[in-house]
């Protein structure tokens, strides 16, 4: 009997040796291991034996069984994988065949730009206000303190609708309407378009773009414009960037200040760019509130200061993409919009 | 203003203090500087020569062989001049040399013939050739004294030094001098101020006698008329120190008096124009506004018409001048002038800027007057021009002046608390330091009661209240010495109105979906409403028009943005663009009242425009979603068969209960030929600030359902008239709680289908929250709206 158990264990080893696929090796684990199988009837014939050789004979089987069966287990999962690796062999793909095109639109340089700088001023506290593009002589020129016979008030410089109505040259009238409107505090940013009388080439446009911002509270002082800058800049370009406060003029701030930020594309180090200065002229103009136009916002300029800013948006946005004709930006070429 | 260093240098000892730190610290004072510029613009190596002989080259009949003395040498050279002789003085570049414009000589034979350097034009030395007179232009900068020969070119012609160019704010007229710059380095740098001192030495005769009257007829466009006389004039070429200051201050040297008038100008920044005497009419001068029709010939040749808001300086007969912008060439001095009126004047700034834009005629006089000059410069200016013509021998001045000056311009006196200057600042400064810094700037002050009382001299009419002198302190102190200090105070909130909220989700909502945003302008041309086939009639006509348009294609604020979408769409189709899905979100601006007498309204407006991959129904997908996604889903598309920019059969208005939110459509095939455009192309058109008030952006949940849904689907014949919208109204009417949703997934007319009907197949949701529905509860409900559509629509269930 045991040389009969040994025997057969010694035939599936062989027959297992030539097994390829996985039905066969079903085949032989049925023949061999299964309810009808080869072993079962061993297991079957036992009541033959005599009591003594019984339990012995019948741990030989099932330790046998246990060990084909688990040998039948390793062939399995080899097979097994085998077969998944073929599969996926199969599914192999060019992957260097092109994506689905899939539609997503682009958001204009400039407004982008904008957007930037207003999110940077909604950080620090900054409330986003807005302003019509058609505005009044005197919330446009009378109430910033601009002088009668400034040129800029000149219909070769400016859109007049009427004498008494304009198109904004600045977004500066936004000062106004927000102190004729609310009490101090306040600190605000506009921005939105603006309009010159000038022809359209290269670097002019007839309609531009600035941000205009603007702080009031008691005890004020051109130390906070400085900071306020100041972060904006970093903010905006970069902790490694300066700022340079030159004396200016403004008719609505005194004292006045041109800010100059190290040159955006040396970073201050002194490129072609920059004409060797490390600086990028005029990004910004700013100043203290004029005492006089506090006093036609009805804010008594003793007890209040503030202080006032502007930035020209579109040159901003032309600096940062390097983009070098400002017809580009109002042509709204799809090409052109699709690289943002 | 450019500002030759030598020269600010006679009024202000900077020895000590190199250009670029002269340059800078300006720049930080409030004297902006554009750029420094050498002299000599990198001439080395070139000296006086003088031509020894002239003679004919063998080899070519267009060159000379030319022999130049150059002191300790004789030189060789061959040259293609025509205008040189045997004697004359030129430039000579040494072999070695090197030119502005790159040139190096070296040693060399033309044609065959040695040249051991290069005889040079004006251009060549980097000398700007309007500076040059016209004979001189072309060919050799012939010299024009006998200098020693072989000296360095560049102290002959003043070619040394640098020249400063400030940018001068309007505010500081008094800047557009050397003197004024010379004030301003004097204050930045802790300086003495060194001023010429006037003074003629001696007068003869008197003005009385030569000058019968001078009369102002409009003091308030000429606030100051003041004239000296100097007869037995030479008029001769200037020394050549004069002749150096003109030419580094890119002012071209004329003759002895003009050149002075010129220097004094920039000197002082007093404009001076001289009559020649004997050439006004009886000896008289008459300020007073031109009259209608007049007309005269200015110092440039050319006639000009005056109008009567423009003053003149006239005879008894004629205008002789335009007050402030130029001279009559009638009364020009020349080379026989033997007296001259030198009329040191001050003009209204705005007359003056008004008068040399009309006559587009904009000189260095005008540019300087229109800035409203200090009358009390007058005086000094024009005895400074005769003190010159006296130390050159150009003349003799006559005893006496005429000076009408009715309303004197005086020193004021400013109060300045010292507080304010440090609370506005943000500094913590002495008064001390602030009474040093004002004294710096001829600011004369003096202490009071801690206030500082300061004398603000005429010049300097642009301090008018306490904060100008603040800034004065502060500029001399440096905001870039000003530490920067951290708003502290009330907190303010940040952040961005809920329109703007609301339009920056918009357009993140439709980039997503895959359309572009573009910015146009805010005007237009009226005839953009002829080209989308707006009737004559239409409000949309009703429009603001600008008064001074760039242009008719600028000259109105639009009404709609639809025009410019088009312009958008019809350029990138002329590009080859193959698709181009746009959207614009700007103010469309309608007249309160026409004429205007307030400001408009300014309606936020969203236009979407596309063509390409696209049709109707895409389009009011993604309004659908849009829409969806503000909270605003129930929308409902009313046909619109009368707006003209669209096709009659494919426009609907979009309405939202009872607010019309705009409108959608296919462009008409006419708009697209006016726009030269062979696609569809679709757009609609929404008023922002009504989407905005009905938007809900707040979000609640829905319980998920928890119970199955059961799905009927249905099929129906009927006439093709029928809209969609009559069939699904019918199915929601019916449908009560249990109707989920509808789905259209099939229109079709075609085989099978009688002509004038349609096939439409809708697959119909049903579901209920409380249980799970049975078929015979679903069944009731499909059977009655099935019949309802029978009856109602008279449609017909395809089997």
């Amino acid at each position: 009997m045991k040389e009969k158990i040994q025997e057969l264990r010694s035939i599936v080893i062989n027959e297992l040796k030539n097994i390829n696929d996985l039905s066969s090796l079903d085949k032989l684990r049925v023949r061999y291991l299964g309810k009808k199988g080869e072993f079962t009837k061993i297991l079957r014939g036992m009541g033959a034996l005599s009591k003594e050789e019984r339990p012995v004979i019948g741990k030989l089987v099932n330790e046998v069984r246990e060990e084909l069966e688990k040998r039948i287990d390793v062939i399995k999962v080899k097979l097994e994988n085998e077969v998944k690796n073929d599969k996926l062999k199969k599914e192999k793909i060019d992957i260097t065949l092109p994506g689905d095109k899939i539609s997503f639109g682009h958001r204009h340089p400039l407004i982008q730009v904008v957007e930037e700088l207003e999110n940077v001023f909604s950080k620090m506290g900054f409330q986003i206000v807005e302003g019509p593009e058609v505005e009044t002589v005197y919330n446009n020129f009378d109430a910033l303190n601009s002088p009668e016979n400034h040129p800029s008030r000149d219909k070769s410089d400016t859109f007049y609708i009427t004498e008494d109505i304009l198109l904004r040259t600045h977004t500066s009238p936004v000062q106004i309407r927000t102190m004729k409107e609310k009490k101090p505090p306040f600190k605000i940013v506009s921005a939105g378009r603006t309009f010159r009388f000038d022809d359209v080439d290269d670097t002019h446009s007839p309609m531009f773009h600035q941000l205009e911002g603007l702080v009031v509270d008691k005890n004020i002082t051109m130390a906070n414009l400085k900071h306020t800058i100041d972060m904006f800049i970093k903010e905006l370009f970069g902790e490694e960037m300066k700022t340079r406060f030159r004396p200016h003029y403004f008719p609505f701030t005194e004292p006045s200040a041109e800010v100059d930020v190290s040159c955006l594309s040396c970073k201050g180090e002194g490129c072609e760019e920059c004409n060797g200065t490390g600086w990028s002229m005029e990004l910004l103009g700013c100043g203290m509130v004029h005492p006089k136009v506090l006093k036609n916002c009805e804010i008594d300029p003793d007890e209040y200061s503030g202080f006032a800013f502007g930035l020209g948006v579109d040159r901003i946005a032309m600096v940062k993409y390097g983009i070098n004709n400002i017809r580009l930006l109002f042509e709204n070429d799809m090409r052109f919009l699709n690289q943002f | 203003m450019l500002v030759p260093v030598k020269w600010l240098k006679d009024y202000v000892n900077i020895e000590d203090i190199n250009t670029r730190e002269l340059a800078d610290k300006l720049t930080m004072s409030g004297s902006h500087v554009d750029s420094i510029e050498e002299v000599d613009k990198g001439v080395s190596n070139v000296v006086v020569g003088k031509i020894e002989k002239i003679t004919d080259h063998p080899n070519a009949d267009k060159l000379v062989i030319t022999n130049i003395d150059i002191g300790d040498d004789n030189l060789q050279i061959v040259t293609g001049a025509k205008n040189i002789n045997e004697g004359d003085y030129v430039p000579v570049a040494l072999v070695g040399s090197k030119l502005p414009n790159g040139m190096k000589i070296k040693k060399g034979k033309l044609r065959g013939e040695i040249s051991n350097g290069m005889l040079c034009s004006a251009e060549e030395l980097g000398i700007n050739s309007d500076l040059i007179s016209k004979e001189l232009k072309n060919g050799i900068y012939i010299l024009d004294e006998a200098y020693p020969l072989g000296k360095d070119i560049k102290e002959v012609l003043g070619l040394k030094g640098e020249v400063i160019d400030f940018e001068i704010t309007p505010n500081r007229p008094d800047c557009l001098s050397i003197i004024g710059m010379a004030r301003e380095t004097v204050a930045t740098f802790k300086k003495e101020l060194n001023i010429p001192k006037v003074k003629i030495n001696n007068e003869v005769d008197d003005i009385k006698n030569l000058v019968n009257s001078i009369e102002v007829l409009n003091t308030e466009l000429c606030r100051r008329y003041y004239t000296k006389v100097v007869k037995n004039i030479k008029i001769e070429k200037s020394p050549l120190w004069l002749r150096r200051r003109l030419i580094e201050s890119n002012v071209r040297p004329i003759n002895n008096i003009v050149d002075i008038t010129n220097f004094v100008m920039l000197e002082l920044g007093q404009p001076i124009h001289a009559f020649d005497l004997d050439k006004i009419n009886n000896k008289s001068i008459i300020v007073r506004n031109a009259k209608e029709g007049e007309k005269i010939t200015t110092l440039d040749g050319v006639d000009r018409k005056l109008d009567t808001d423009m003053l003149v300086i006239a005879d008894r007969e004629n205008p002789i001048a335009i007050a402030g912008v130029m001279g009559g060439e009638d009364s020009e001095v020349t080379e026989n002038t033997k007296s001259i009126l030198i009329e040191s004047a001050n003009f209204d700034g705005r007359n003056v800027r008004l008068t040399s834009r009309k006559l587009g005629l904009r000189t260095e006089a005008s540019a300087k007057y229109e800035k409203d000059l200090d009358p009390n410069i007058s005086e000094l200016a024009c005895k400074r021009v005769c003190q010159l013509i006296e130390e050159i021998g150009a003349g003799e001045v006559v005893k006496g002046n005429t000076n009408i000056y009715e309303n004197k311009l005086n020193e004021r006196e400013l109060i300045l608390r010292p507080e304010k200057v440090n609370s506005l600042l943000g500094l913590e400064i002495s008064i001390e330091f602030m009474i040093d810094t004002l004294n710096r700037l001829e600011l004369k002050s003096e202490i009071k009661d801690n206030k500082m009382f300061v004398k603000i001299p005429t010049f300097r009419n642009d301090i008018q209240i306490e904060t100008d002198l603040v800034e004065e302190i502060g500029r001399i102190y440096g905001f870039h010495n000003i530490k920067s200090v951290p708003l502290i105070g009330s907190l303010t909130k940040g952040g961005k109105s809920r329109n703007r909220e609301i339009q920056d989700y918009i357009k993140n909502s439709l980039t997503g979906m895959g359309l572009n945003e573009i910015t146009t302008y805010s005007f237009i041309s009226p005839r953009a409403y002829d080209n989308i086939n707006l009737p004559g009639e239409s409000l949309k006509r009703r429009n603001v028009e600008i008064m001074n348009p760039l242009g008719e294609d600028y000259s109105v604020m639009r009404t709609t943005l639809i025009p410019n979408m088009l312009d958008v769409l019809s350029r990138n189709y002329k590009y080859g663009v193959e698709k181009a899905w746009a959207y614009e979100i700007g103010n469309s601006f309608i007249p309160k009242s026409l004429p205007m007498n307030n400001l408009p309204y300014e309606i936020k407006t969203l236009t979407i425009g596309m063509y390409g991959e696209t049709d109707f129904f895409y389009l009011k997908g993604i309004l659908n979603k849009l829409f969806d996604l503000l909270g605003t889903d129930e929308l409902e598309y009313i046909v619109e068969e009368n707006h003209k920019t669209f096709h009659p059969g494919r426009c609907a208005n979009i309405i939202y209960g009872n607010y019309i939110l705009g409108i959608i459509g296919e462009i008409h095939p006419d708009v697209l030929g006016n726009y030269d455009i062979k696609e569809k192309v679709y757009m609609s058109e929404l008023d922002l600030d009504i989407i905005s008030f009905i938007t809900k952006l707040d979000r609640k949940y829905n319980e998920l359902p928890k119970y199955p849904s059961i799905t009927r689907d249905i099929a129906i014949i009927v006439d093709e008239n029928i809209l969609a919208k009559q069939i699904e109204d019918i199915i929601k009417d019916n449908g009560g709680d249990l109707l989920e949703k509808i789905n259209l997934f099939d229109v079709y007319q075609g085989k099978q289908i009688p002509s004038g009907k349609k096939s439409i197949a809708y697959s119909i949701v049903y579901r209920s929250f409380k249980k799970t529905l049975t078929d015979e509860e679903v069944s009731n409900v499909h059977d009655e709206i099935v019949s309802n559509l029978i009856s109602e629509l008279n449609a017909e269930l395809r089997k």
